[in-house]
């Protein structure tokens, strides 16, 4: 195993241990938005899709990361603005409620 | 480092940063949208800095997916109704699980042409592309029984799980191949082939009200997949932003299986969601249940003092949540005070229902989880319970011989006055009886959630 697949491990094992950490706080009251979130997050792998789409390496990398770009793509737009959708409709009883058009 | 490589894991450092501050900003509803808007800042950086790689070279084919991602990712976002969220998220997981395992082939094949893969970076890929293949035809599954296109039943055949456990058995047998001889593509795409099959058979199995399970076990997967292309191309913040995924689809399920009286075993080898075969052990000869008239138990709110409301799924299939809200605006006005009691199973996916209630304009302090409100039940004067069976079913508590009992319940029965409202007397997804339905102080209000509310709330107006 070389240094550098060594670091990568210790930032998978830590960066977990950060989540745990993090996610075990959520309430669950937020359950879902958090599952939109960490998906949204997660289409990070849009950065490999790009990557394969853009590096001309031959035909078959330059489709299926075309393909992935897309994927990914409606991840990041979705996740985030459906996130942020549910997490508007979230409020506290002493403001008063925003009057529906 | 030149400038440019600088830049580019600047980029990266600070969406990881962003990343876990919008995760943690989720831990309170104050500041969670500016939290997840810095998340996505954080988003938009990354991929800046990724097009200014140097390794990119030509811009058609990623402007074409990014275009095209937009368009089918912004009415995904915008116009899904929330009673849809379970069956959204799935499809999403199944988006996030297929761009992971198409960058894992790509990245094979262009290696296999350009003299080989080594083994540990053929470990990285093999991770990739099996979590990220059972992950997509998985949540296909779950995606296709929550929109209910295939049968929400479980489906069942004999040889079942010797089935599955030889078809991952076997895809993990070619892994472990393929990291000591890397240079066999034959292998590495029946591979690919065999995790896709395994995903399907797995969820095939599981029946729907088992979904939130399934759904958060996707969420862990699609991020662990994400990590492993982490590994494969040698990027901390995809190894990152895995990791959290992984870790909170992971934390998700566990709390899911708990709360559904499943143990974590049972669910990570996908011999689930039989439960519903078990036979009742206790019948209901000799018992009678007390219907309750609208009148009667309008009267009834209209003079409560406390009042739970207990929401199940029933109420978002009757999408009646609206009326739930003017029913409690009402119980207000008399002097009353109203909250509700979540399980965390009530609804499809984890907390579910507090999204759909949130959405009728319920303020978020009201909804209370199982552990904060279990102990206000004996002080309460109405339980409302809309739609919800085995999480109120006493049995759980003081029946061993029950199929769900050390399942958590909210305690209903210690209210004061319990009304169900309930279509019929068929029984829950466990197919147990609810011996709360016969108890003395519990009255049943039979018919339709939506259309007994809209009527409750006309008449608690005349009382």
């Amino acid at each position: 195993m070389t240094g550098i697949a060594i670091i990568e491990l210790y930032v998978f094992v830590l960066a977990g241990f950060v989540g745990y950490l993090v996610i075990t706080k959520v309430p669950p009251l937020l359950h879902t938005p958090l599952m939109s979130a960490t998906n949204a997050i997660s289409a990070i792998s849009l950065v490999g899709s790009l990557v394969a789409a853009g590096a001309d390496r031959n035909r078959v990398s330059t489709i299926l990361g075309f393909v992935a770009v897309t994927a990914a793509t409606i991840n990041v737009v979705g996740g985030f603005l459906i996130t942020d959708r549910m997490l508007k409709m979230f409020k506290r009883e002493d403001r008063p409620p925003q009057v529906k058009p | 480092m030149t400038p440019r490589e600088l830049f580019i894991q600047a980029t990266y450092l600070a969406a990881s940063v962003l990343f876990i501050l919008g995760l943690k900003s989720l831990t309170r509803a104050d500041g969670a949208r500016r939290g997840m808007n810095q998340a996505a800042f954080g988003m938009l950086l990354a991929i800046v800095g990724t097009l200014v790689n140097h390794e990119i070279v030509r811009y058609d084919w990623i402007i074409a997916g990014l275009l095209i991602g937009t368009v089918i990712g912004y009415p995904l976002g915008l116009f899904v109704p929330m009673t849809a969220m379970p069956q959204r998220i799935a499809i999403s997981h199944m988006f996030g699980a297929l761009a992971a395992t198409l960058v894992g082939i790509a990245e094979y094949y262009t290696s296999m042409s350009h003299g080989g893969v080594e083994g540990p970076k053929m470990a990285a890929l093999g991770f990739e592309v099996v979590f990220g293949a059972l992950t997509v035809s998985g949540s296909f599954m779950a995606f296709g029984k929550l929109q209910e296109f295939i049968s929400g039943r479980p489906v069942t055949y004999p040889g079942q799980n010797v089935m599955n456990i030889g078809l991952f058995a076997a895809t993990l047998a070619i892994f472990a191949f393929l990291i000591a001889n890397p240079g066999h593509p034959f292998l590495f795409y029946t591979m690919v082939v065999l995790s896709l099959t395994f995903g399907f058979l797995l969820v095939l199995p599981i029946g729907g009200a088992d979904m939130p399970v399934v759904i958060s076990l996707m969420n862990s997967y699609a991020g662990l997949a994400s990590a492993a292309t982490g590994f494969a191309i040698g990027n901390n913040v995809l190894i990152i932003a895995g990791a959290l995924d992984g870790a909170s689809g992971f934390i998700l399920s566990i709390i899911m299986s708990k709360a559904m009286n499943r143990s974590f075993g049972n669910i990570l080898f996908g011999a689930f969601g039989s439960a519903g075969g078990l036979a009742s052990t206790k019948t209901a000869t000799g018992l009678t249940v007390r219907p309750i008239s609208i009148e009667d138990a309008a009267i009834q709110l209209a003079y409560a003092q406390h009042v739970i409301v207990v929401p199940g799924y029933g109420l978002a299939v009757a999408q009646a949540q609206h009326q739930v809200r003017e029913l409690a605006d009402l119980v207000e006005k008399n002097g009353g005070d109203v909250k509700y009691a979540i399980h965390p199973v009530a609804g499809r996916m984890p907390g579910h229902m507090n999204v759909l209630l949130a959405e009728a304009n319920i303020p978020y302090d009201k909804l209370k989880e199982m552990e904060e409100i279990n102990g206000a039940f004996t002080n309460a004067d109405v339980a409302l319970v809309i739609g919800a069976n085995d999480v109120v079913n006493p049995a759980a508590r003081n029946d061993p011989s029950s199929p769900i009992y050390g399942m958590p319940i909210l305690n209903v029965d210690q209210a004061k006055h319990v009304i169900v409202m309930k279509r019929s007397m068929n029984t829950g997804f466990a197919g147990i009886e609810n011996e709360l339905f016969y108890d003395p102080k519990t009255s049943m209000l039979f018919g339709d959630a939506k259309a007994s509310l809209t009527k409750l709330v006309a008449e608690v107006k005349n009382v």
